[in-house]
């Protein structure tokens, strides 16, 4: 019968990650940060509308008050998440030998990770008085 | 017989290039392009901080950068791929919900987001015009 013709369990089926236990994470990631980035990066926009015409000194005031500068460090850490996985692939997509698939997937992660340890630390060096 | 033939001329699946441009598929590939250029641009916003966090030294020749010609051009470039990438998003977003698909509806939000990212673009330096 068609119906036992399966040896999935009913658990295993719903789920549908199949053997190797993940595959929707990318995905809903990617929409995650999607929805975070398009709050966060809006608010960033609107800040450097305000400060485009500040002095240093009011650039650092503004950048260390606490709120503003948690939700740019939020807005670096799921950017960054999310050009990781975006980079990724578009590598996938186009880059069909190996070697240099390898080597593009780990330079995307220390990129992007570069990027995200770099503004997070000048954003808390600037918050605790630079 | 062992040895096979290797060069038979099979028929390829067609790529990009054999298709009539569609105004979907241009919006596609436009993500990928923009979404790209905001991923590289993100070494500008880390640089601006990190010069911010060294010192006024640091600090003027970043905000000198910005300033000039090429650094408003590149600023005005990535409010628009910004733009363009956010509401290309929300038309994803509106896809991942099952609607949209018809012909008529996604060669609408297709227009829909190359109009609206060229005029909140605008809008923005406007914006950015009159603060100043």
């Amino acid at each position: 019968m068609a119906r036992f013709s399966s040896m999935r369990t009913p658990l295993a089926k719903v789920r549908g990650l199949g053997s190797a236990r993940e595959g929707t994470e990318h995905f809903w990631r990617q929409r995650l940060t999607a929805v975070s980035n398009l709050f966060l990066t809006t608010f960033f926009v609107g800040l450097v509308l305000a400060l485009q015409t500040g002095t240093y000194a009011d650039v650092l005031a503004t950048l260390g008050n606490p709120l503003v500068a948690i939700l740019l460090i939020g807005m670096m850490i799921s950017v960054s998440i999310h050009m990781r996985i975006g980079m990724q692939v578009i590598i996938e997509d186009y880059v069909h030998e190996e070697g240099w698939k390898v080597v593009a997937l780990g330079a995307n992660t220390f990129f992007t990770a570069f990027i995200a340890i770099a503004s997070v630390f000048a954003l808390l060096k600037i918050a605790f008085g630079a | 017989m062992a040895e096979l033939q290797t060069k038979v001329a099979r028929p390829l699946s067609p790529h990009l290039q054999i298709f009539r441009p569609l105004m979907t598929m241009v919006m596609s590939i436009v993500h990928r392009i923009t979404g790209s250029a905001l991923y590289v641009g993100t070494a500008f916003f880390a640089w601006y901080l990190v010069a911010a966090a060294s010192g006024p030294e640091a600090f003027a020749t970043a905000s000198w950068f910005f300033g000039s010609i090429i650094g408003q051009l590149i600023l005005f470039g990535y409010t628009w791929a910004w733009i363009h990438h956010a509401l290309g998003g929300i038309r994803h977003f509106i896809w991942d919900t099952g609607h949209g698909y018809g012909v008529e509806a996604r060669n609408w939000l297709a227009k829909a987001t190359l109009v609206g990212s060229v005029s909140i673009t605008i809008l923005i330096w406007i914006v950015a015009l009159i603060v100043r």
